[in-house]
């Protein structure tokens, strides 16, 4: 029951960012986000309770909600000067488009034969969701940030996608996954610092005329 | 059909006045008024009805027949809805299309009255009420599908919760309420509902002012369906229930209109959206 609510968040927290318009309200649902997935393993799996899910749920809680967003809007302060979001798709042609992007998650996570006892139904659809609504957020929006939470969002599916298999899934790999995006974040990061410094601007549609 | 399913009909027939009257104190004691009678619309009614109707040389028998088709069509649509553990007066597969269909008209005719007065502010707000329901539509049909398919708490939780936060919102817009519209305002520019009456005067106002009553009424009978517990078939215990759950509705509404400003025209469209959004995961959940 408590994992289908925080799927059923995590889908709505989807919906909410592509029908964002402030840069700043998006981190915060990134961040949101990202705690629910850290509590998400320890409640799926409330029965068998180990060192293991505990270490997971505080790293990525840590991380995701901590870290990331603190990076994101260092990052925001030090470079931006409008705070919109500037897309290149409609807020409500976005909303649409994402529904019909779960409607095809729900279609494909029904045929998707997962060979684990999955903790919830909505699992894979949830997972499949993220991936598609992250990789829509890199391509239809023209901040740079809104890419790194594009990514963010497409990493938090993967790990939803995880969590359903964490038993069989090693530790480590796991903790590598993180490791890889917090060093992309902090890089993304630090990229957009200074892609503003050389450009005066982030936006990324501008980015293919180079400077003389 | 038992005489329990005239009891929904009767309800709404009598106490839907009643609901403005207590959005009206909550708000008012919020502000920390006194506020006007819990009656106040009752009186209201019974005002305009012994009044005289004032007609402009410029409209037509459509103006006339505006408030008349509304108040009608209210009625009909009445007989539809179920209320709480009461069945509807009239009950068949997929009536739920026909009283969203009534709701439609009532508001065609408010619409097509507004734009033969010939006045600028009332087309504006006809053009208003077209555009702002032709996005509360598809998420009351969606929200009534997934009803359909009949979803309860015990098996889906979410799904509720999302299609009461997205028949509230639906709700609100529809009567012209506060994060969409404001029934109190005054200033033609902002006015969506109000606007399009403004050149009803008299019986004609007294049935838009009933007729929209009922409309709420209504659709606080649909939002009270899904939150209200079994009775175990005590007709008495549901009386009381259902009328609690009816004015507890308006007090939340009138809590929502204290604590919320009005939205702007251009952001309006989105939180509609938003709400058919939440309507359509709900109905993707229940179909998987």
């Amino acid at each position: 029951m408590m994992t289908d609510l925080i799927l059923v968040l995590v889908v709505l927290t989807n919906l909410k960012l592509l029908g964002s318009s402030r840069l700043g309200a998006s981190i915060r649902v990134v961040a949101a986000q990202g705690v629910m997935l850290g509590l998400l393993p320890v409640l799926a799996h409330v029965h068998e309770l180990s060192l293991h899910f505990a270490a997971l749920a505080v790293g990525t809680v840590a991380l995701k909600g901590v870290v990331f967003p603190w990076l994101l809007f260092r990052a925001l302060r030090e470079a931006e000067v409008t705070r919109e979001v500037e897309p290149y798709v409609a807020y409500i042609t976005s909303i649409l488009i994402g529904l019909a992007a779960l409607a095809a998650s729900f279609w494909l996570g029904g045929r998707l034969p997962v060979s684990t006892v999955e903790p919830s139904s909505l699992l894979v659809p949830s997972a499949l969701f993220s991936i598609l609504a992250g990789l829509f957020l890199i391509v239809a929006r023209k901040r740079a940030v809104n890419q790194v939470l594009g990514f963010l969002v497409l990493e938090n599916g993967i790990y939803t996608f995880g969590v359903g298999i964490v038993a069989e899934t090693p530790f480590l790999v796991e903790l590598g996954v993180l490791l890889d995006a917090f060093v992309a974040v902090f890089v993304m990061g630090i990229a957009v610092y200074h892609i503003n410094r050389e450009f005066d601007h982030i936006e990324v549609d501008r980015l293919d005329r180079l400077k003389g | 059909m038992n005489a329990l399913s005239f009891i929904p009909l009767l309800l709404a027939l009598i106490l839907s006045p009643l609901l403005f009257g207590v959005i009206n104190r909550t708000k008012a004691l919020f502000a920390g008024r006194r506020g006007q009678p819990l009656l106040q619309t009752y009186y209201d009614l019974w005002k305009l009805l012994r009044k005289g109707a004032v007609y402009s040389r410029t409209t037509t028998w459509i103006f006339r027949a505006g408030p008349m088709v509304g108040l009608a069509a209210a009625w009909v649509a009445a007989t539809l809805v179920p209320l709480g553990n009461f069945p509807a007066l009239i009950a068949f597969p997929a009536d739920f299309l026909l009283f969203a269909g009534l709701l439609g008209l009532m508001r065609f005719f408010t619409v097509v009255a507004a734009l033969d007065t010939g006045s600028s502010f009332e087309g504006m707000g006809a053009s208003r009420e077209v555009f702002f329901s032709a996005l509360t539509e598809p998420a009351l049909f969606v929200v009534l599908a997934t009803l359909v398919s009949g979803a309860d708490w015990l098996h889906g939780g979410p799904v509720l919760a999302l299609v009461i936060i997205a028949l509230m919102i639906v709700l609100l817009a529809e009567n012209a309420r506060i994060p969409v519209d404001d029934p109190n305002t005054h200033l033609e520019l902002t006015m969506i509902h109000e606007v399009m009456v403004l050149d009803h005067s008299g019986p004609d106002f007294a049935f838009i002012l009933y007729a929209a009553a009922l409309k709420l009424w209504m659709l606080g009978a649909l939002v009270l369906s899904m939150v209200l517990p079994s009775s175990g078939g005590n007709p008495w215990l549901s009386l009381a229930l259902v009328s609690g759950g009816m004015f507890g509705l308006a007090v939340v509404i009138g809590v929502i209109e204290s604590v919320m400003a009005r939205l702007r025209l251009l952001v309006v469209p989105q939180l509609l959206i938003g709400a058919g959004a939440v309507a359509t995961v709900a109905l993707i959940l229940t179909l998987r």
